[in-house]
């Protein structure tokens, strides 16, 4: 089992990815912008990161980018939540490191199929 | 295991329309034309969350009705579009409905479709209006990958896959794509090492291979793109079919399956359906809509902890003491008396804290009023700016929920009738714009709300005139200007030349002095012609605590509000005044007030029967006064109010019972209540009389 940090801005989607994690017997490390993920990640070394893109002090992308500049996560998985609608976001993510993303909306079960994936 | 998602609504619901508010204030401080970037960004990820979030969830119709108000506004912040008042507005009226869509998703009351449909149709026409420059691309979409000829018997994908030489800093890894793949159907691969170079030159970080997958399997070729989709710029990669017979000929262009993904759009965006989670049927009731909740800050959740824990250790500290009597010394009499302050100390502070619990800012009742005023202007043509100060003072929420009515009638009368015309303005020699503030701050105790404009201020003459057109005072009397202003105060009172449907809702003054009176506060008036006018309300603290004046009335103590309270004086025989035998009125001054002898009401025995001596507590309550007849004035404190009506039940007179430091039970007057008994005497059941015997 993996502990993994989950950052979004909307108290709700964490609660639900949080839980969906949890439920899953994962450790989830909860933060609610890009300034907190980076305190989090640094704070604990985690096996996987899910960052929302949109959030307010840093977002998403610029958070991919100051994790790839630490040691510890040059090549953990990070994945982010994006929307359809925003295929540009994708790109730019990719470009900061993203391994990949999760588009919204999905339900718990696509959650966890797709970070089993990354875990392997 | 399927994880039940409904639990996760309030906390949406909730986020949610925390989140129109922040949109709702951040569209009324847009300066159209020159919108700051930080603003339009704060309102546009309101929107997003909101949309992902209603998605999510499963309210589809709030989702794509989000939709339109986000693209528009990612078009705002990305500087596509201008700002203009147009679509200022119709996101504005977006809001509100969108407000209404998710209360509606909430209470599960059907959602009112048309309205959104008309806004939907608002926000596209603005959408389709051309942005600057560039054409509007925002819904280009690749045709779906035709799904290859299912004519050829079908064997399996041929899979080249050369990854860039940092795709491994991606977090990447091609063996969890490899694996992914086999679970697909029988893969075999091949490895080309020809690129890796001699271990002395070999970055453990770079990717120097390239694979050759032969996928047996008659899964779609969108399955198996989507395996490599979060890679697909970050390699070389080439997936044709294998077919068990050569493809005929005339299937279109010839190698057509063969096609390099890296050049398409990522097909696979369109794969994972929303999800339609349908809320929980009417059958389980949530308590948790109806339920009243209060967010409460960390910070005075620690402080009441923290407050507790030293409860604990003071508790444990006279606990040590080991109360044996015998032997009892000095030296622990004085522990004990240490702990006994410490545990008072402890004490009263933890009622501050559980009493802050209830406080919350008054910018909860402020945060309308932008959107109310911008409303009302664009309604009147007239100009108005809103300041506002101390929106941090914090309020009972009780007190909160309660003076927001007033509020909003006093800021209208302002907005209508307090601010003239800008012409008018411009006339008068003043600014074109007028200005209304809101001001909280405390003072002794007590929380005052300022509602000041530089509007026109009352005319005294148009004031009078309407009073003795209505009959409120005789045409010759004489009246000081807070008396003049008082009068609008008064039932039926309404200074409008006409009643227009923004203050005139049947709604007068008198109505929010009223709930304002309930409340434990009191609302005054100062104007002055041409310079504007200011309504102060004051309301205490908490309606658990009540500024109390103690009288005596024969043995029994009584609490009087100390607002209702006028003045208290000694009774002169020669200012009594019978009428018909029956009610007695004491002079005072101008006025002649009606004498409630509190002996009488209570069913006291009292050695004096006359009047001569007693002390008369002029008290005022709904507009009318009169003099409580009592033996005699005690101190004045605070006193934490415990109803009569949840542990007895209701009695006329009387609004709810203290305890005193001495442990009595004292009642506290209920002071409209009083003058009313005093004008038609209650019926036997319920005299207050009655009660006074049975506390007694």
């Amino acid at each position: 089992m993996a502990s993994i940090l989950a950052v979004d801005d909307s108290a709700s989607m964490r609660q639900m990815v949080s839980f969906a994690l949890k439920n899953a017997g994962h450790d989830v490390v909860e933060a609610v912008d890009g300034v907190d993920g980076l305190k989090a990640a640094k704070a604990n070394k985690v096996s996987l990161v899910i960052t929302d893109v949109n959030m307010p002090n840093m977002d998403g992308i610029a958070l991919i980018r100051e994790l790839r500049g630490l040691p510890d996560y040059k090549f953990t998985p990070i994945l982010m939540l994006t929307t359809e609608s925003a295929p540009h976001k994708k790109q730019e993510g990719k470009d900061a490191g993203a391994t990949g993303w999760i588009v919204k909306p999905f339900d718990p079960d696509q959650l966890l199929a797709t970070i089993n994936k990354v875990l392997g | 295991m399927a994880i039940d998602i409904t639990q996760f609504h309030e906390t949406f619901f909730e986020e949610s329309f925390e989140g129109l508010d922040i949109m709702e204030s951040g569209l009324l401080n847009l300066d159209i034309g020159a919108a700051d970037n930080d603003t339009v960004n704060s309102i546009f990820r309101a929107a997003h969350s909101i949309k992902g979030g209603s998605a999510t969830f499963g309210f589809t119709e709030v989702a794509e009705f989000t939709h339109g108000m986000e693209t528009l506004l990612d078009e705002m912040r990305d500087g596509s579009r201008d700002v203009t008042q147009t679509s200022v507005d119709t996101l504005l009226q977006s809001v509100d409905c969108l407000r209404e869509m998710l209360a509606a998703s909430r209470d599960k009351t059907p959602i009112d479709t048309e309205r959104a449909a008309v806004l939907k149709g608002e926000l596209e026409a603005i959408l389709a209006s051309g942005t600057n420059g560039s054409t509007s691309e925002s819904t280009h979409q690749e045709p779906a990958t035709p799904s290859s000829d299912t004519s050829a018997s079908h064997e399996g994908w041929m899979i080249k896959f050369k990854p860039h030489h940092d795709m491994l800093r991606t977090g990447n890894d091609p063996v969890r794509m490899f694996r992914e793949l086999g679970d697909l159907g029988e893969l075999s691969v091949v490895v080309d090492i020809s690129q890796l170079p001699v271990l002395d030159d070999l970055d453990p970080e770079e990717s120097y291979l390239s694979w050759e997958l032969t996928l047996k399997s008659d899964v779609e070729i969108e399955k198996v793109k989507e395996i490599f989709e979060w890679v697909e710029d970050e390699c070389d990669f080439d997936i044709s079919e294998i077919k068990s017979e050569v493809p005929e000929v005339d299937q279109a262009a010839g190698d057509n399956v063969t096609e390099s993904v890296a050049e398409k759009e990522p097909a696979s965006s369109t794969q994972i359906k929303p999800v339609a989670v349908k809320p929980a049927a009417g059958t389980k009731t949530s308590a948790s809509t109806d339920s009243a909740s209060i967010r409460v800050s960390i910070d005075k959740v620690d402080a009441l902890i923290n407050m507790v824990g030293e409860l604990v250790i003071t508790q444990s500290m006279i606990g040590q003491l080991d109360c044996d009597f015998d032997d009892f010394d000095n030296s622990r009499m004085e522990k004990l008396r240490d702990g006994l302050t410490l545990l008072e100390r402890n004490t009263r502070e933890l009622q501050e804290s559980v009493m802050r619990i209830r406080m919350l800012p008054i910018s909860f009742a402020f945060n309308r009023f932008p959107r109310m005023v911008h409303d009302l202007c664009q309604k009147l043509d007239k100009k108005i700016e809103l300041k506002t100060t101390g929106e941090q003072t914090e309020l009972d929420k009780t007190v909160m929920e309660k003076i927001g009515d007033p509020l909003v009638h006093l800021v209208r009368n302002s907005i209508d009738h307090g601010i003239e015309m800008p012409e008018e303005r411009l006339a008068a020699n003043k600014p074109e714009s007028g200005t209304i503030e809101l001001n909280a701050f405390h003072k002794g105790g007590n929380i005052i709300i300022e509602i000041k404009d530089d509007g026109a201020g009352f005319n005294k003459d148009r004031i009078k005139e309407k009073a003795i057109e209505r009959e409120l005072i005789a045409s010759d009397e004489h009246l000081s200007d807070d008396k003049i202003y008082d009068l609008i105060f008064q039932p039926g009172f309404s200074t409008a030349e006409q009643l227009s449907d923004i203050s005139g809702r049947g709604v007068g003054m008198d109505v929010v002095k009223r709930n304002i009176r309930e409340l434990g506060g009191s609302i005054d008036v100062t104007s002055e012609e041409g310079n504007g006018t200011t309504f102060t309300i004051r309301l205490p603290l908490t309606l658990a605590i009540l500024d109390g004046q103690l009288v005596c009335v024969g043995d029994e103590i009584y609490i009087t509000p100390l607002v209702s309270i006028v003045e208290s004086l000694q009774i002169k025989e020669e200012f009594v005044n019978n009428i018909a035998g029956q009610t007695e009125l004491y002079k005072v001054r101008e006025d002649y007030i009606p004498i409630v002898r509190m002996h009488d009401m209570f069913g006291i025995d009292v050695e004096r029967k006359g009047l001569e001596g007693g002390l008369l507590v002029v008290v005022e309550g709904d507009g009318k006064k009169a003099g409580l007849l009592v033996d005699e004035l005690l101190g004045q404190q605070q006193v934490v109010i415990k109803s009569l009506e949840t542990n007895y039940k209701r009695v006329d007179g009387v609004s709810g019972a203290t305890i005193l430091g001495d442990g009595t039970v004292a009642l506290i007057l209920d002071v409209d209540g009083l003058i009313d008994l005093s004008r038609n005497p209650p019926t036997p059941g319920n005299k207050p009389d009655n009660l006074a015997r049975e506390v007694a």
